[in-house]
């Protein structure tokens, strides 16, 4: 143990909408307190990776520990998770919420309370949390306290009174916010440090260096080095190699008590062997019951993701299985496909986790990729009572063997100024969306819908942002599914199908759908020396097509006497071009028409 | 329709007295390619090696350089009997006679050239050209290509040509008196050109030509004037279905008058053909000789490409220090030889020899593929061992090229 009593210990987390100041004012935490020399200091030092510190999010759960000398001149410990904000990760979310006392809101006082906002700081409430309320960029002229506390009071229904105004990016205020984490948020409930053992698996992570690492939070009992754990929800054990704290240097210390957060070591080969929200215990004495709330990850978003150089399959392969050491709520299979060779059906937590693993495979190895139209997982029921999941429109069972299917619903919560509500419902309605509720707070709407999540997963957040210039904020969780009048809607060129664009819609969207897709193809689609007819039929029945006429001139009028050298370049050229096509029967498609054809939302 | 009275083109308007040009053998035949890379004025379409000299070309210089040139390539080639000489440009009715009568004489000194075989040189149908013809006729060239390019006085200011149309019917009128055998060149699918229009410039056009028409749609090349105006939305040129159909227009028209396409964009009297372009298309070997000349030379076993430098100073000066002005060789292997036998011989209503081809590519055309672009029409054969292009296909053709040769 480290010595510090109960007492002197503050576990919290900070709760905010993107771009609101979360990670700034953590860098100002870890300042303020000396944790970090000033030449270390780089900003957004919690997030580890580029693609967090480049788009301001966090994608994983980070710790520091803050040595703090209070007024009351005492020393105090302050453990800080900093949470991913995003909904796909909500998960991930309660379960670090869970490993803390209290938290801090961070509400940018220009911009007020936004839909991701809400659904954190309910999640911090659910979790019992006392909540400090801080206003950040009060020094902005745009910043207006006293309507943003009103709307704190109105919408959440959190006392703002005592809001502490504060500047990250100055540091004004910051020395408040350090008072307020002692004197206002609780210490730790009382732990046994003779009982078993029993901790929160809060995160984990890959390090090269170092094999899994795993942030974990001690609830009772001792965690120290050589022990014999056993993660209850996995049933694996592994002996402990290192215990130790985040500073956010790894500093080892001999054992972690209760109440306390830190990291270990214990020879885990890959993250998938660590399950967020498990319960870790002593093998020899374990605890009599595991903590609550324990779920596997669950993919709700699928896509399949292919090499643009069929050449590079067996590098993504490598990739994807580097990722998955670090991201266990990332799954893949082998898929193959007529139309994009091979590759990989990915599942994801959300459209943002899809965006990151595509954007951290392209990057981080260099790869250049396709993804099909993201894809929900649709629940069928058979006429023969089998249940089945289906994750890939291609794999749809025949129709006639379906007797029902459902699909997942969400409800979204949007926030928005009132100008764009008007485009916003047309848009939710289009989508199939159920209206809940409607309520106004100032010129701010908040509306709440409920919407299939496979009208969500095509464009919808894409679609929000431009119809409303990017003010609307949009935040969103799974309810549950329900049964949908959904077909699967194939795309035949020449006759031939194309699996990589066949997708489930509902009926009443598919005919739209589809000739949208057949006048993107034809304009995609090279002109050949036939004609060639493109059409969206749901089972036998064609519901739109498209003729891509045949090539009618395509001959060089001149050649320069002898030179026959630039006419092989030519040819040659010609087939360097054909080895990028894919062949459906006699038709030639070339690998960037489907690339144009998967781009949603356009 | 009535057809308006022209005479009778399948007659040369002149062949009295004349000696006659050797035939047609058959064989692709060993051409000599002499390039002559000067020219009064760039016209704005040609994309061709030509370049502008204000302050005049020493002509005794480079006729100099072609003899030695000439010499090089004989070396390359090893002796041969020669086909064709074709000696084009650039303009090359800019030499003065004695320069054309010395290449000739080098080319003849070189290799063996028989009698009779058709010696070609362009023209331009200026006035100050045409006073050259006879001094061409008397260096030994036989036949003439001319420039036309159009007939009338405001399409050829637009294609950039220094000509009038007077002075063309004046040169095309003294050709056909001096020389045994005569073509001219015209470029249609100009900006807005009507069918009808081009319909009846074309019978005007078949009514002067005496056994041979060059007839080519403008092309939009890379590089050029036209090029840069089109880039600006300046220059609208027919395309797809309208050129098409101004393309089939001009098969139908030719055929009528008895001038049918025996290539691409080349149409004769059968039996009037020209010999040297049907070395290029028959996948013959040729020597490329002057400057950005490009040849095809067999040595053993191998089939050699040559393509000399372009500019005519640097091809000067290298011919001068080395004896060549060859800047770039390249051996051929047995699928480019394959390629290009394709390339080229599917441009000529003769289509390909079969037997040919597989000698060469060590392959059969893929059956499948053959088979398909037979069912669409595109393809035919013709007896046991050739194949060509249907009409249809022969408008498609890159496309067709590229699926056989894949």
């Amino acid at each position: 143990m480290t010595d510090t009593p109960l007492s002197h210990i503050r576990n919290f987390s900070i709760v905010a909408h993107i771009d609101h100041g979360k990670s700034t004012l953590a860098d100002r935490l870890i300042q303020s307190t000396g944790s970090i020399e000033q030449r270390e200091m780089k900003e957004q030092i919690l997030d580890s990776m580029d693609i967090e510190r480049e788009r301001g999010i966090t994608i994983k759960a980070q710790t520091v520990r803050l040595e703090y000398d209070a007024e009351d001149g005492q020393h105090y410990v302050l453990n800080l998770i900093d949470t991913p904000g995003h909904v796909d990760f909500a998960y991930e979310v309660s379960r670090s919420l869970s490993a803390c006392e209290g938290s801090l809101l961070v509400v940018d006082a220009s911009q007020g309370v936004e839909a991701q906002t809400l659904a954190n700081v309910y999640q911090a409430i659910d979790n019992n949390h006392e909540i400090v309320t801080v206003l950040n960029k009060v020094d902005l002229p745009a910043a207006d306290s006293e309507r943003v506390k009103e709307q704190i009071e109105e919408v959440i229904g959190l006392d703002a009174s005592d809001a502490i105004p504060i500047s990250a990016k100055t540091g004004v205020g910051v020395p408040d916010v350090l008072e307020a984490i002692v004197k206002r948020l609780p210490a730790p409930k009382t732990g046994d440090p003779n009982a078993p053992l029993k901790a929160l698996l809060v995160d984990s992570w890959y390090d090269a260096y170092l094999g899994v690492i795993v942030l974990v939070r001690i609830i009772d009992g001792k965690l120290r080095k050589g022990q014999q754990i056993r993660m209850m929800g996995t049933d694996a054990r592994y002996p402990v190699d290192r215990v130790g704290v985040i500073t956010p240097k790894m500093v080892m210390v001999p054992d972690l008590g209760p109440g306390e957060i830190g990291f270990i070591t214990a020879s885990i080969k890959e993250v998938a062997d660590t399950r967020v929200g498990d319960t870790i215990t002593d093998d020899k004495k374990p605890t009599a019951e595991a903590l609550p709330g324990f779920k596997p990850a669950q993919p709700v978003v699928f896509c399949g993701i292919f090499p643009i150089d069929a050449a590079d399959f067996e590098d993504l392969r490598s990739a994807v299985g580097k990722l998955r050491l670090n991201d266990a709520s990332f799954s893949f299979e082998m898929e193959t496909s007529a139309a994009l060779g091979f590759g990989f059906r990915c599942g994801f937590l959300g459209l943002l986790h899809l965006e990151i693993i595509q954007e951290r495979l392209e990057r981080e190895f260099n790869l250049d990729l396709i993804a099909t139209a993201p894809s929900v997982v649709y629940h069928m029921t058979m006429t023969n009572g089998d249940q089945l999941d289906l994750h890939n429109p291609a794999d749809m069972p025949d129709v006639v063997k379906i007797a029902a299917i459902e699909e997942p619903w969400i409800k979204a919560t949007i926030m928005t100024p009132d100008d764009y509500l008007g485009a916003i419902l047309k848009l939710c309605q289009e989508r199939r969306g159920l209206q809940i509720d409607l309520s106004y707070v100032g010129s701010r709407a908040m509306v709440t819908y409920e919407l299939p999540l496979n009208e969500v997963v095509f464009d919808f957040y894409d679609r929000l942002k431009s119809i409303s210039k990017g003010y609307a904020s949009f935040d969103y969780h799974i309810i549950g599914n329900r049964e949908g009048d959904l077909v699967k809607m194939s795309i035949l060129v020449n006759e031939e199908p194309v699996d990589a664009l066949s997708m489930l819609v509902h009926r009443s969207a598919a005919e739209k759908r589809g000739r949208a897709m057949c006048e993107k193809l034809k304009e995609l689609i090279p002109r050949h020396m036939f004609k060639i007819p493109v059409q969206a039929a749901i089972g036998g029945r064609v519901i739109a097509r498209e003729t891509i006429a045949a090539l009618r001139k395509d001959v060089t009028a001149k050649c320069y006497g002898g030179d026959a050298s630039r006419k092989r370049k030519l040819l040659d050229k010609q087939k360097a071009g054909k080895k990028r096509m894919r062949q459906f029967g006699k038709v030639e498609i070339p690998q960037e028409a489907f690339i144009e054809a998967l781009k949603i939302g356009e | 329709m009535t057809l308006p009275q022209i005479p009778d083109p399948r007659k040369p308007a002149n062949d009295a007295g004349r000696p006659a040009i050797n035939g047609d053998d058959g064989t692709p035949g060993f051409g000599v390619y002499l390039h002559w890379p000067f020219c009064a004025a760039k016209c704005p379409y040609c994309d061709f090696n030509s370049h502008v000299r204000h302050g005049g070309v020493d002509q005794s210089a480079y006729a100099a350089a072609f003899q030695r040139e000439i010499a090089h390539m004989r070396a390359l080639s090893g002796p041969r009997e020669v086909t064709s000489i074709f000696i084009g440009g650039g303009t090359p009715s800019l030499m003065d006679p004695e320069t054309v009568a010395a290449v000739l004489d080098a080319v003849a000194g070189a290799w063996h050239v028989p009698e009779g075989i058709e010696i070609t040189m362009e023209a331009n149908p200026s006035s100050v050209e045409a006073s050259r013809f006879r001094g061409y006729r008397a260096a030994g060239v036989n036949r003439v290509s001319m420039g036309v390019q159009a007939l009338n006085d405001k399409d050829l200011k637009f294609l950039g040509r220094l000509h009038s149309v007077t002075e063309a019917l004046t040169a095309i009128d003294l050709a056909r008196e001096i020389f045994p055998r005569m073509s001219f060149d015209l470029i249609y699918a100009r900006p807005d050109q009507k069918p009808d229009h081009w319909a009846k410039e074309l019978e005007q056009a078949i009514a002067l030509a005496a056994d041979h028409l060059s007839l080519y749609q403008l092309t939009i090349e890379e590089g050029t004037p036209f090029f840069g105006l089109r880039q600006a939305g300046k220059l609208h040129v027919p395309d797809g279905e309208h050129s098409a159909e101004l393309y089939e227009l001009t098969q139908d028209v030719t055929a009528q008058y008895g001038l049918p396409a025996y290539e691409i964009s080349n149409h004769a009297r059968p039996g009037a053909e020209s010999r040297h372009n049907l070395t290029y298309w028959r996948y013959g070997d040729y020597a490329g000789i002057g400057p950005g000349a490009h040849g095809r030379l067999k040595t053993g076993n191998l089939k050699l490409a040559t393509a000399t430098e372009r500019r005519p100073e640097g091809w000067l000066e290298m011919v001068g220090t080395s004896g060549h002005g060859i800047a770039e060789t390249e051996e051929l292997d047995a699928v480019t030889q394959s390629d290009e036998m394709l390339l080229m011989g599917l441009r000529l209503t003769e289509g390909i020899d079969l037997d040919r081809w597989k000698k060469l590519s060590g392959r059969d055309l893929d059956a499948d593929q053959v088979d398909f672009l037979t069912s669409l029409n595109l393809i035919e054969r013709i007896g046991r061992n050739r194949l060509r292009c249907t009409p249809q296909g022969m408008l498609v053709l890159d496309a067709v090229v590229a699926d056989l040769a894949f």
